[in-house]
């Protein structure tokens, strides 16, 4: 059932050049980490699609690159603000793994921390272009860091079950290296519930929606 | 009036209880051939709006038929079709003639899609032959007269008009300058195609009787009570379900509020309501032109 609700921003905080967005729980269901939520921007048309980064009994938490006006809208609310919010959406982690380890890049750490969490704190590596960048680490206590041009590929031992999340070079990179990987994808999206194919992808001669299929696919798929 | 979505903009499968909130679900349209669509980026936001290259992605008609139509059943179904040839719409019409089906709207203005429909009225005329459903015929406001067109699909069979598909439009990357879809142009969609589609709806409604199902912008009751005012008989949503998936349920109720404030007893007769100073005018021009050809007796006689 899609259910979309007013929920009012707790706070709102810089990390690097990130800003976490915490919103009141509500009646929200966290879901599983992975899946993701619309959220509404204030002035603009479209929701955005951002993945869980941190859930509470009172807070669901976002982590917010601001590239773009809606992003920039979302990182300008203020607590006490309201937005509309819809979610969980979509297809989350697999946690059914036995050694897993985390793997994020750049935002793509969003889900990270939430994960984390679910899975008992496993080892995690994560990259960033700039050691400002890096300050988004400090929502995964104990990862192994990495700043470009070290590559997380690079880092990581194999034997593990991957679970990872950033930008498409590096999740083309984990799938090669690693072709059992559960990553987790990000394209454009208007609805986030199937509706409009705006981030539909071809795989195997199949479209496939990341908002209803994804967004988080077995690498080999 | 019926409220609809439009086509492209829902997927009853992925979201049966939207597509169960309207009175009828038009499909994502169909072409005779798989098509897996445009590269990705395919949307994007714009002041106003959005603009999509999806680019007809979909199974072709064969797949459709035999996987999506059945599990759609219990919905008013109106099968949207898009061909590249005269030929194409009438192999899709033929083939949609044994389902079970309410409508078949023939999509003739994709602006996504390199090959276009030659020819309105050929189009509508060749469905024509091909079926006995209804057939509605989607048109392009981005024409120098719509109206024209819209007589053109009245003259070949068609028994009512969608109006209006998207127009192009092309967003730049706000760093690169690039465009931002893969495509580069897309179709306009959302509130800044609204006053078009009135103009649309307003022009084809003074063109035609067919029935006409509005559809551009619309994101409020009192939106959709202007597409009934210009002439729309039923109005369809697009954009605004992606940002609301409850929206049909909220546009009704504000429609609801809009008629019983503007004291029309229910929504058909609301239809048109635009309409009423032209045939004032009309009127009064008609009583005009017989007092001077009364004159102009008199003179004769004179």
């Amino acid at each position: 059932m899609l259910t979309r609700a007013a929920h009012s921003v707790t706070g709102s905080e810089a990390v690097g050049p990130y800003t976490l967005l915490r919103v009141e729980r509500g009646r929200l269901d966290p879901g599983i980490p992975g899946q993701f939520f619309m959220l509404e921007a204030p002035g603009r048309l479209l929701a955005r699609p951002m993945s869980l980064c941190l859930a509470t009994d009172v807070e669901l938490a976002f982590l917010i690159d601001p590239i773009g006006p809606g992003t920039r809208a979302l990182c300008s609310l203020e607590p006490g603000d309201r937005l509309a919010v819809l979610g969980p959406l979509g297809n989350g982690f697999r946690l059914d793994v036995e050694r897993p380890v985390l793997v994020g890049g750049g935002i793509g750490i969003a889900p990270l921390p939430y994960l984390s969490e679910c899975l008992g704190n496993p080892p995690a590596v994560l990259g960033f272009r700039s050691s400002w960048h890096a300050e988004a680490a400090a929502l995964l206590p104990g990862a192994d860091v990495v700043i470009d041009p070290v590559l997380v590929t690079d880092c990581y031992l194999d034997g593990f079950d991957v679970l990872a999340c950033g930008p498409e070079p590096m999740l083309q990179a984990v799938r090669r290296r690693s072709p059992d990987a559960q990553l987790a994808w990000e394209a454009p999206m208007a609805c986030g519930y199937g509706a409009c194919w705006g981030c539909a992808v071809e795989i195997d001669g199949e479209l496939k929606r990341l908002c209803v299929e994804g967004p988080v696919l077995h690498a080999a798929a | 009036m019926r409220l609809l979505n439009a086509s492209g903009c829902l997927d009853a499968l992925t979201a049966p209880e939207v597509a169960q909130s309207l009175d009828a679900f038009v499909t994502k349209t169909v072409t005779p051939e798989p098509r897996g669509g445009n590269d990705p980026v395919r949307i994007a936001e714009v002041e106003g709006g959005m603009l999509n290259a999806i680019g007809l992605a979909n199974p072709g008609i064969a797949r459709f038929c035999s996987e999506t139509l059945p599990r759609l059943a219990g919905l008013e179904v109106w099968v949207s079709v898009g061909g590249f040839s005269t030929a194409d719409y009438a192999e899709l019409c033929a083939h949609l003639e044994g389902e079970e089906i309410a409508a078949i709207e023939l999509n003739l203005s994709c602006p996504n899609v390199d090959e276009v429909p030659e020819n309105v009225g050929e189009v509508v005329a060749a469905a024509r032959a091909a079926t006995k459903k209804p057939l509605y015929a989607k048109l392009s406001p981005a024409v120098p007269d719509v109206a024209e067109t819209a007589r053109a699909a009245e003259a070949a069979g068609a028994d009512g008009l969608s109006l209006v598909n998207t127009i192009r439009g092309l967003a730049l990357d706000e760093r690169t300058l690039e465009p931002v879809l893969a495509r580069g142009a897309g179709g306009l969609s959302g509130p800044a195609l609204r006053p078009i589609a009135l103009a649309a709806v307003h022009a084809c409604r003074g063109a035609t009787a067919l029935p006409i199902v509005g559809m551009g912008g619309v994101m409020t009751g009192r939106d959709a009570l202007e597409l009934l005012a210009a002439g729309a008989n039923d109005v369809a949503l697009g954009t605004v379900l992606f940002r609301d998936p409850a929206a049909p349920g909220r546009i009704r109720a504000e429609l609801e509020a809009e008629l019983s404030a503007h004291g029309f007893v229910n929504a058909d007769n609301a239809v048109g309501a635009a309409h009423a100073s032209d045939l004032q005018t009309l009127h009064q021009k008609s009583r005009l032109g017989a007092e001077k050809s009364l004159h102009t007796g008199l003179n004769v006689a004179g």
